[in-house]
C-alpha cells in the first residue's frame, strides 16, 4: 500500500496530473469567456464518452492510433531525437496500407498482415530518412521531421489522385475485404462501433517498446545514444545507425497506426485537405506518458477521450470543438514548463509534509 | 503574353508570395539570435491573421479603407502578447523551447478557430472582408515597363517587409542593442558577467518574433485570402522558420530565403496558368519548397552557423 | 568580506568566510579543487548572493547584487573560462555592455582607440580588430583583462589564469600582474599552485572545505606549510615509485596526421612509442593537438596519414570497438562529455563498453544480474563510495565518477591505458588514489600514456615525457633530469617564442 502512495506522490506522476488538470481549467476559462458552462460541457463530453457501447468503442477506435504515434515520439525521444514527424510517418503508413489493400488480391491471413507491414515500413522509412539526414548530414531532426509531414502529405494525395481514386472522386476505392483488420462479432458486440484489431496490436507495440528499450543491448545501446551520444561514441557504440534505428522504429508505430486507421476503420483513404493530426497529438501523448510504455497508453487514452468527447460538448453544451485543441495546447504547455506547474503544487506538497 | 511580362509577372508574385515569410522569418531571426529556439512562427502567424482579420472586418465601419491598417497593428500587438507565455515557459522556466513552441502553435489553431466560430456565430471562417489592403503603385517607377509591375507595383505590406529587412540589419549590427543581442544567443554567462541582462533581451527578443510573425499572418489575410480560416497560414510558419536556417539565421539571408521560396509559390500559380500540370503534377510543386529546404540543409549548411547557445535555457547562478 | 556563508542544496560552499585584501596588493586565495573559493569570488562578483554575511570595500558595506553593481563597484574578474564571445572581436567583447555610442549606433572607431589606448598604458598586447576565434589562449586573456580595466576596475580578481599558459606566458602574467599593482590596482588571485603564492603574492589565504584556516604573508611562510595548511595534513606532491623496467613496444605511433575541428591539420606528422611498463607522459600547452591525438589513437578522429601499432597490429582508423577490444582502455579528458552516461545508473557505466560481451548478452538480451554482481564487484574494488550500484552517476562528485571510469578502464586489462587529464578538478586525495593507480598498472607490464596539461603531474608521474607543439612531437626526455625551463621552452616550440601577437 505504501508502493502505491509513493507512485502516486512522485513527481512523474504529479506533474503531468497537475498539469491535466490546469489544462482542463484552462479550457473551462475558455468556455467562460465565450459564455460557455463548462461544466455542463464537461459533462456531456464524458457523457458523450460513456453514454453509448457504441460512443464507447467509437473511443476506443479514437484511442488506438493516440497509442501509435504517442509511441512513435516516446521511442525517438528515448534516443535523443524530437521526432515531429508522426504525422507524415502516419500518412506513409496509411497509403502504403490502401495500395497493398486495393491492388494485391491475398488470402486473408497473408493480405491484411501484408498490409499492415506495408504500413509500418513505409513509416519506418519516412522516419529514416530524417534518422540519415541527422546522422551522415548532422541536420536537426525537428527542421527535418516538420518538412517530411508537409511532402508526405502531398506525396501521399499524388498517389491516391494518380492510381487509387476513381475519377470526380475524393476518396480511393475501398480495400479487398481481405485486407481488412475490422472484428466483425465485435463492432457487433458494440453497436457496430469501428473496432479492429489494431488496439491489440497499440498494446503488443506498447510492450515491445518496453521490453526492447529496458532488456536489450539494442535499447542499451538506445538509451546510451540518446542520455549521452559523446559517450556512448566512446563506448564504441554506432550512433548515427542507432539514430536511423531509433527513428525507423518510431516511424515504424506511426506507419503501423496509419495503416489500422485505414485497414480497420476507413477501408478506403480520402484526399486530405490538411494533416490528420493524430501525429501532433502524439507528441502530447508522449509528453504526458513521460515518454514511458505505460504512460503512452494511459495518455492516449485520456487524449481519445478528450477528442472524442468533444463532438458531446457542441451537442450538450454548444462548445466548438476546437476548445478541446486549447486544452490539450494548454496541457503540453504545462508539462514543458513543468517549473509553472511546480509553483501551483507547492502548497499542496507543503501540506503533505506537515502531514507526516 | 511576352517573356518580359511574363517575368514581371513571376517577380511580382514571388514579392507577394514572399512578404509574408519574410516577415516571420525576420520574427524567428530575433528570438533564435537571442538564443530562443521558435518552432512556434506558425501560431504566431495564425493569431496574426486571426486578429488582423476580426479586428479588420470590426473596423471597417468605422475607419473604411484604413481598416485594414488597424487591423495590422492589433496583429502585431496581439503577436507580441501570444509569444509572452513562451517567453515565460522557455526563459523563466528553462522548459524545452521545442515543445513549447509546439503547445503554441497547438494553441494558436485550437484557439483561432474556437473564437472565430464563437464571434461569427459557429462560422468556421470569418466573413470575407470588403476592406483590404490595395496595391501602392510608386509614382513614375511604377510606370516603367515590365520592371515598374514587377518591383514598384505592390502591397504597402511588402514595402514595410524589405524596410525591416534593411532595419533590421542595422539594428542587429549597429547598435549597442544588437550587439548586446547577438552575445546573449552566443554566451550568455558572458553576457550577464558584463552586466546585460539576459532574461530582458531575451523576452525582448521574443516577443518582437511574436509581432513580427504576426505582422505576417496579418499579411497574408489583409492581401491574398481577404479573410481568415483555419488553412489561411497553413504551414507557412514552417516555411519561415525553413527560411531562417536557410538564411544562415542573417535579414539578407533570410530574406534572400523567403523569396526563393516565394519564386517556388509563384512558378506553382504560373504552372497552373499555363495547363503545364498534366506534364508536373500539382503535388510535387506543392513539395517544392519542403524539398528543397531539405536538399538545401543537408547540403550547405553545416550545423555550425547557429547561435552557439540556441536552445539553451540560462540559469544565474549555474555551477 | 565578513562571515559569508553560502549554501547549496547538500553542501556549505562558504562557511562563515572572513577576508581582508589590502589596497595595493597581491592576495592569493588558496584553496583544492572544491574548497570554495569560485563560490566566495563569485559572490564578491555578484553573480551569487551569500546566506549570510556582509562585504566592504574602503570600510563601506557594499550589496553586490549583480556583476553589474561589482564593475561599478571597480570589482572586476578575469575568470578561468573566459567569457568572451568567440565570434566577436576583441574591441566588441571589451566594450560589450558599455557601448560608446555615435547617435543610435555604436561607435566602433572610438572602441577601438580606446581599446589601443588601454592596452598601450598597461602593456597588454591585443589586436583589436581580431576575432576572438582566430587569437591565441594568451591574448584572449589580456582581453579579459582589458575588459575589467576598461570597465574601470580597482579590484581584479584572477581565476586561475594560469591553467592555460605555458611557463614563459605565466612569466608574462606576472609581470602583467605587477605592473597593474604599480598602476594602483588591487589584484585577487584564485590558485591552488603553491609556486605562484610564492612567486607574486604579496598575502595568502588558505581555505580548505568551505572555511578559512589561515592567512598570512607570503614572506613568512614557505610552500609545505601551505601544502599541509591546504590540504589538512603533510603532502608531499612525490608519486611514490620504483624504476620503470620498460620492455616491448606495446604502441608505435608513425607520421600521424589527422584534420582538427577547424579544418587545418592539429596533428602533422607526429611520431612516438610507448613500450610496456613505462608511463610516457605528453606535455604541452593546451590546444596543440593532445586531444586529437587520443581520438586518433581511440578511433573517434580519423587519421589522415601515418600508421599506430598496437602490439604490432594496425590499428589506423579502426573503429572504437575494435580498438578497445584490440586491448586499448581510455579514461576520456572529459568525464561528463565522454566518460560516463550520466543518467544512467552505476551499474549501467561500468559495462559501457562491455555490455555486448556473452558474459552480460544471451540472445540480444542483457543479463542485468551478472552486470549488477559485476559492477558491485569493481565499485567495492576501487572504493568508488556511491549509495547503490542502481544510483545515477550524475549523483556521484567527480573524484568517485572518475574512480569508477579508472575502475572500468582498468578493469579491462588492457595492454596500453590512455590517461587523458586524468586528475582535472579533483582534489588531492583523489588525485594521489589516480596516480598509485596509473604506476600500479604500470609494474603490472602495461604501457601507459598520461596526456595532461598540469606540467607538475606530467613530471611527477612519468618516466619519459614527450612534448608536444603544433600537432608534433618536438622532443623526448628523461622525467627524472629534465626541468619545467627546458620543458617550457620546448612547449612553446623551441626557438620560437609564443606569447605576443597572435599565433598566425
Amino acid at each position: 500500500m505504501n508502493r502505491v502512495i509513493a507512485v502516486f506522490t512522485k513527481e512523474s506522476f504529479l506533474v503531468p496530473a497537475a498539469a491535466i488538470i490546469l489544462g482542463l481549467l484552462t479550457g473551462a476559462v475558455a468556455m467562460l469567456a465565450g459564455g460557455f458552462n463548462p461544466i455542463k460541457a464537461y459533462a456531456s463530453l464524458v457523457e458523450k464518452v460513456f453514454g453509448s457501447s457504441y460512443n464507447f468503442g467509437e473511443t476506443i477506435r479514437q484511442i488506438t492510433p493516440l497509442i501509435f504515434t504517442g509511441l512513435s515520439v516516446a521511442f525517438a525521444f528515448r534516443t535523443g531525437l524530437f521526432n515531429i514527424g508522426a504525422e507524415g510517418q502516419f500518412i506513409m503508413g496509411m497509403i502504403a496500407s490502401t495500395a497493398v489493400g486495393i491492388s494485391l488480391d491475398l488470402p486473408a491471413y497473408i493480405h491484411a498482415p501484408l498490409a499492415v507491414l506495408a504500413g509500418a515500413l513505409a513509416g519506418g522509412l519516412w522516419g529514416a530518412i530524417a534518422g540519415y539526414l541527422k546522422a551522415a548530414r548532422g541536420v536537426n531532426e525537428v527542421i527535418t521531421t516538420i518538412m517530411l509531414n508537409w511532402i508526405a502529405l502531398y506525396f501521399a494525395n499524388y498517389i491516391l489522385n494518380a492510381f487509387f481514386v476513381p475519377v470526380g472522386q475524393q476518396r480511393s476505392e475501398m480495400i479487398k475485404d481481405s485486407a481488412s483488420i475490422t472484428i466483425g462479432w465485435l463492432s457487433q458486440m458494440f453497436d457496430s462501433a469501428r473496432l479492429h484489431w489494431g488496439t491489440l496490436l497499440a498494446v503488443l507495440a506498447a510492450v515491445f517498446f518496453y521490453v526492447v528499450l529496458w532488456k536489450t543491448k539494442t535499447g542499451f545501446e538506445l538509451r546510451a545514444v540518446g542520455l549521452n551520444p559523446h559517450a556512448s561514441e566512446y563506448a564504441g557504440m554506432n550512433v548515427n545507425r542507432n539514430v536511423v534505428n531509433a527513428m525507423f522504429v518510431g516511424g515504424m508505430f506511426a506507419g503501423i497506426g496509419g495503416a489500422c486507421e485505414i485497414l480497420g476503420v476507413f477501408h478506403y483513404q480520402a484526399v486530405m485537405a490538411g494533416m490528420p493530426g493524430y501525429g501532433f497529438d502524439g507528441i502530447a501523448v508522449a509528453l504526458i506518458g513521460g515518454n514511458n510504455p505505460l504512460g503512452v497508453v494511459l495518455a492516449a487514452i485520456l487524449f481519445g477521450m478528450l477528442t472524442f468527447g468533444a463532438a458531446g460538448m457542441k451537442f450538450g453544451a454548444g462548445v466548438p470543438v476546437e476548445l478541446i485543441r486549447v486544452v490539450i495546447a494548454s496541457v503540453i504547455f504545462f508539462v514543458a514548463a513543468h517549473g509553472i506547474v511546480k509553483v501551483f503544487l507547492k502548497p499542496i506538497l507543503k501540506k503533505k509534509e506537515g502531514g507526516n | 503574353m511576352d517573356w518580359g511580362t511574363i517575368l514581371s509577372n513571376l517577380v511580382h508574385d514571388t514579392i507577394v508570395f514572399s512578404t509574408a515569410l519574410i516577415f516571420a522569418a525576420l520574427g524567428g531571426m530575433y528570438s533564435e539570435r537571442s538564443g530562443v529556439v521558435n518552432i512556434a512562427l506558425e501560431g504566431m502567424m495564425i493569431i496574426g491573421a486571426f486578429t488582423g482579420a476580426v479586428v479588420t472586418f470590426f473596423a471597417q465601419d468605422a475607419f473604411g479603407s484604413g481598416a485594414p491598417w488597424v487591423g495590422f497593428a492589433a496583429a502585431i500587438v496581439a503577436g507580441a502578447i501570444f509569444a509572452l507565455p513562451h517567453a515565460v515557459a522557455s526563459i523563466t522556466f528553462k522548459a524545452d523551447q521545442v515543445v513549447s513552441g509546439v503547445a503554441l502553435n497547438f494553441l494558436a489553431a485550437g484557439l483561432s478557430v474556437y473564437l472565430t466560430k464563437i464571434i461569427f456565430h459557429g462560422a468556421g471562417q470569418t466573413t470575407t472582408l470588403s476592406h483590404v489592403f490595395g496595391k501602392w503603385h510608386i509614382p513614375l517607377l511604377a510606370d516603367i515597363p515590365y520592371v515598374g509591375h514587377a518591383l514598384f507595383e505592390g502591397y504597402p505590406t511588402s514595402f514595410i517587409a524589405f524596410a525591416l529587412v534593411a532595419l533590421s540589419w542595422y539594428v542587429l549590427f549597429k547598435t549597442p542593442f544588437g550587439l548586446r543581442l547577438r552575445a546573449v544567443g552566443e554566451h550568455p554567462r558572458a553576457a550577464d558577467t558584463v552586466g546585460i541582462n539576459v532574461k530582458r533581451m531575451r523576452y525582448t527578443a521574443v516577443m518582437i518574433s511574436g509581432a513580427l510573425a504576426a505582422m505576417g499572418g496579418a499579411t497574408i489575410a489583409l492581401t491574398t485570402t481577404s479573410n481568415f480560416s483555419h488553412n489561411t497560414v497553413s504551414g507557412q510558419g514552417f516555411i519561415a522558420l525553413a527560411a531562417l536556417i536557410f538564411g544562415k539565421w542573417h535579414p539578407a539571408g533570410a530574406m534572400g530565403a523567403a523569396l526563393f521560396f516565394g519564386v517556388a509559390q509563384a512558378i506553382k500559380s504560373l504552372v497552373q496558368i499555363f495547363g503545364l500540370t498534366q506534364y508536373v503534377p500539382t503535388g510535387f510543386i506543392y513539395m517544392l519548397p519542403y524539398i528543397l529546404t531539405i536538399l538545401v540543409l543537408a547540403g550547405v549548411v553545416g550545423r555550425s552557423s547557429a547561435p552557439a547557445a540556441l536552445g539553451k535555457p540560462y540559469e544565474t547562478g549555474s555551477r | 568580506m565578513r562571515g559569508i556563508t553560502k549554501r547549496f542544496p547538500g553542501i556549505v560552499a562558504n562557511d562563515n568566510i572572513n577576508l581582508v585584501v589590502k589596497k595595493g596588493e597581491i592576495h592569493a586565495l588558496l584553496g583544492e579543487n572544491g574548497a570554495g573559493k569560485s563560490t566566495l569570488m563569485n559572490i564578491l562578483f555578484g553573480l551569487y548572493q551569500p546566506d549570510e554575511g556582509e562585504i566592504l570595500i574602503n570600510g563601506k558595506p557594499v550589496h553586490i547584487t549583480s556583476p553589474n553593481v561589482a564593475n561599478e563597484l571597480g570589482i572586476g574578474m578575469v575568470h578561468q573560462h573566459f567569457m568572451l564571445v568567440e565570434t566577436f572581436t576583441v574591441t566588441e567583447n571589451i566594450v560589450l555592455g558599455n557601448e560608446p555610442k555615435n547617435g543610435l549606433q555604436i561607435d566602433i572607431r572610438r572602441a577601438v582607440k580606446e581599446v589601443e589606448e588601454l592596452s598601450r598604458k598597461y602593456g597588454l598586447k591585443v589586436d583589436p580588430t581580431a576575432k576572438i576565434a582566430d587569437i591565441s589562449v594568451g591574448m584572449q586573456q589580456r582581453v579579459e583583462i582589458l575588459k575589467t580595466l576598461y570597465r574601470g576596475a580597482d579590484i581584479l580578481i584572477f581565476d586561475e589564469p594560469t591553467a592555460v599558459l605555458t611557463p614563459q606566458e605565466i612569466q608574462e602574467l606576472i609581470e602583467i600582474m605587477h605592473n597593474l599593482v604599480k598602476e594602483g590596482k588591487t589584484i585577487i588571485l584564485i590558485t591552488h599552485k603553491l609556486k605562484e603564492i610564492m612567486a607574486v603574492c604579496d598575502a595568502v589565504t588558505i581555505i580548505r572545505r568551505g572555511k578559512v584556516i589561515d592567512s598570512v604573508a607570503v614572506k613568512d611562510t614557505n610552500p609545505d606549510e601551505l601544502a599541509a595548511k591546504m590540504v589538512g595534513r603533510e603532502v608531499t606532491f612525490k608519486v611514490d615509485k620504483k624504476p620503470p623496467q620498460p620492455k616491448e613496444v606495446i604502441l608505435s605511433v608513425e607520421n600521424v596526421t589527422a584534420m582538427g575541428n577547424r579544418g587545418v591539420n592539429a596533428l602533422n606528422g607526429i611520431s612516438f612509442e610507448v613500450r610496456a611498463g613505462e608511463i610516457l607522459g605528453i606535455a604541452g600547452v593546451d590546444g596543440n593537438g593532445q586531444s586529437e591525438l587520443i581520438e586518433v589513437l581511440t578511433g573517434l578522429r580519423k587519421a589522415s596519414g601515418g600508421r599506430i601499432l598496437l602490439k604490432g597490429q594496425d590499428i589506423t582508423n579502426r573503429l572504437p570497438r575494435e580498438i578497445s577490444e584490440a586491448g586499448l582502455s581510455h579514461i576520456p579528458e572529459d568525464r561528463h562529455k565522454r566518460g560516463l552516461v550520466l543518467d544512467f545508473t552505476m551499474s549501467e557505466n561500468m559495462v559501457l563498453e562491455t555490455y555486448f560481451h556473452p558474459r552480460f548478452n544471451k540472445n540480444g538480451f542483457l543479463d542485468y544480474a551478472a552486470i549488477d554482481k559485476h559492477a558491485s564487484r569493481l565499485i567495492e574494488e576501487f572504493d568508488v563510495r556511491t549509495p547503490s550500484i542502481h544510483t545515477k552517476a550524475r549523483a556521484l562528485s567527480g573524484g568517485n565518477q572518475q574512480k569508477a571510469i579508472i575502475a572500468r578502464e582498468v578493469d579491462k586489462d588492457p595492454d596500453l591505458l590512455i590517461a587523458a587529464q586524468p586528475t582535472r578538478g579533483l582534489d588531492v586525495g583523489a588525485i594521489e588514489f589516480i596516480h598509485k593507480r596509473l604506476v600500479e598498472q604500470r609494474d603490472k607490464g602495461k604501457a601507459v600514456l598520461l596526456i595532461s596539461l598540469e606540467l607538475d603531474e606530467v613530471i611527477n608521474v612519468s618516466d619519459r615525457i614527450a612534448v608536444i607543439y603544433e600537432g608534433q612531437i618536438v622532443g623526448i626526455v628523461d622525467a627524472k633530469s629534465t626541468t619545467e625551463q627546458e620543458l617550457g621552452l620546448m612547449m612553446s616550440g623551441g626557438k620560437r617564442m609564443q606569447g605576443g601577437g597572435s599565433d598566425e
